[in-house]
């Protein structure tokens, strides 16, 4: 079980998320993909500073949550919003008064510039972008002359390398495998990063590569620096097909956090006093 | 004709569904993104229209896509051209098609910050027909200069763009992109609403021939679509939606 490391990859949640250091690069998925909410409580409750979030390529409440709490230094996106239930106040409030710094993307670049990283190329080229004032905002992106073509400009994207990946997925074995079925952007974020921090419904039973069917959507434990058993920790955020989003409670959250203070009420609520200790 | 149909008077939003529904041709595969029920109504309605065809993929919802290679593969099924059709809004759009879904006001201190460009700086080049649509027709949002281009709604002719924009649907009007002299040409106007409105309440300049033509309403057997089946989907997929506008209980038909 413990595959020659001094401890095995599954562990208590505090243990785990000592990985996540202050100043870390750190990437999380879209809210389709498993979000790893009540790690980040919790993390919110350690009073982290200074991550640099880089959401593949979306976020809501876990991004807006992190930046209201003042964790965050940075952020690379394409879009922070509750989608039909309404904007990200913290994040729209954060970035407009300039205390989060803000690396505007768009969709496939972010998943281009971590496939870079996947594939230790040091960058990408994509399409599209040419023109747009997100291109204007982002002098780390480059415009080059396709060399396999004559006058026919094209964008490279240097490759993202995060310090961790944090996700939550449906299953982990004792050994630190994790399956996330289709989930496969998870294993692109788990490929280019240093580090993979997991939170999982539950534990399997066996091993997930013994099984073809599992196999194929399972990441092998060697990317993974730690998991933990987490049931419902995706929660307010729906996990798949395991539980839907809490509207109600994501309702109430924004009502909450149009305000500072309010956002504060709800860190006391919701974060603060069941994390403490 | 049947009784729901009779029932009710055509609400703007089911002109609205129609209107894009009719723009989206004989595409093989539509892709919706985030937040967008009025352009995933149309393309369900399109879809049932045409038995089953075109493929309807909703983005940010994995019970109704079929990729199985993560949420980077719309993106890269549609730098293939493998998307016939996507919609693209924006917090302003501009007479020249730029779309905006960053700020209002300057960048750095913006006076309104928005949720971020999305697949938009992308997609807006790749996908062959971008239907563009805004549920709010206004000189705020409908401008002459967007403050900030997400996505550019032309490009110069070295600039690598099997796609762009086809057309822009409001809750007022149609109006038709002309690529080419890259402005906004009226194509119809909504039924109940006037060419003198539009001038009023439209802040670029776009260009227009009598007579103005009205934009079909939907037939009755239209109307039952999109009360019935696309409707039920809706309540399950986007139900703020479908309650703010079918009503707080789903049919029961």
């Amino acid at each position: 079980m413990n595959s020659g490391s001094a401890k095995g990859k599954v562990r208590g949640l505090d243990d785990t998320l000592a990985t996540i250091r202050d100043g870390a690069l750190l990437v999380v998925p879209a809210d389709y993909g498993g979000v790893a909410l009540e790690a980040t409580r919790r993390l919110v409750a350690r009073r982290i500073k200074r991550l640099r979030l880089i959401t593949l390529p979306t976020s809501s409440l876990q991004a807006d949550l992190l930046i209201g709490a003042g964790c965050v230094e940075e952020i690379e996106t394409s879009g922070v919003s509750f989608g039909e239930l309404g904007p990200a106040p913290r994040f729209a409030e954060s970035v407009s008064d300039g205390s989060v710094r803000i690396k505007d993307a768009t969709c496939p670049a972010i998943h281009a510039g971590l496939q870079a990283g996947e594939k230790g190329a040091p960058f990408i080229p994509l399409r599209g972008i040419i023109g747009s004032d997100v291109l204007a905002h982002r002098p780390d992106w480059k415009v080059i002359d396709n060399p396999f073509a004559q006058n026919d400009p094209i964008v490279l994207l240097p490759a993202i390398r995060p310090d961790v990946a944090l996700f939550h997925a449906a299953m982990a074995d004792a050994a630190g495998n994790v399956w996330v079925g289709r989930r496969r952007e998870l294993l692109t974020m788990a490929h280019a990063a240093a580090k993979s921090v997991v939170t999982v419904e539950k534990l399997f039973e066996g091993n997930l590569l013994e099984d073809q069917a599992m196999a194929a959507g399972t990441i092998p434990a060697f990317y993974i620096e730690a998991a933990s058993v987490v049931p419902r920790g995706a929660w307010p955020l729906g996990l798949g097909e395991h539980y839907p989003e809490d509207r109600p409670h994501l309702l109430e959250y924004l009502r909450l956090a149009r305000t500072r203070q309010g956002f504060q009420d709800y860190l006391a609520q919701w974060v603060l006093s069941r994390h403490n200790g | 004709m049947d009784d729901i149909a009779r029932s009710m008077a055509i609400r703007p939003e089911e002109v609205f569904i129609y209107a894009l529904s009719r723009q989206i041709g004989e595409a093989r595969h539509v892709a919706v993104g985030a937040n967008s029920p009025l352009p995933a109504a149309a393309a369900l309605l399109a879809q049932h229209w045409g038995n089953g065809t075109p493929l309807v993929s909703l983005q940010e919802i994995p019970t109704h896509n079929a990729f199985t290679d993560g949420g980077r593969e719309l993106f890269d099924a549609a730098g293939q051209g493998r998307i016939d059709v996507f919609f693209l809004s924006g917090a302003q759009i501009d007479g020249a098609a730029n779309i905006n879904l960053v700020a209002v006001g300057d960048y750095e201190h913006p006076k309104r910050r928005f949720a971020g460009s999305f697949g938009s700086s992308y997609l807006y080049f790749v996908v062959p027909r971008v239907i563009l649509f805004r549920t709010e027709h206004s000189r705020r949002t409908l401008v002459e200069r967007v403050d900030f281009v997400s996505a550019p709604g032309t490009s110069p002719p070295n600039v690598y763009r099997p796609g762009g924009p086809a057309v822009l649907i409001t809750p007022r009007c149609v109006f038709a992109f002309d690529r080419a002299r890259g402005r906004f040409r009226l194509e119809t106007v909504h039924p109940e609403h006037t060419l003198e409105e539009l001038v009023e309440h439209t802040g670029f300049q776009f260009e227009w021939s009598p007579p103005v033509r009205t934009t079909p309403a939907p037939s009755d057997e239209v109307l039952s679509a999109i009360r019935g089946p696309v409707a039920a989907k809706l309540y399950q997929l986007y139900p703020s939606f479908a309650a703010q506008v079918f009503g707080s209980a789903p049919p029961t038909r």
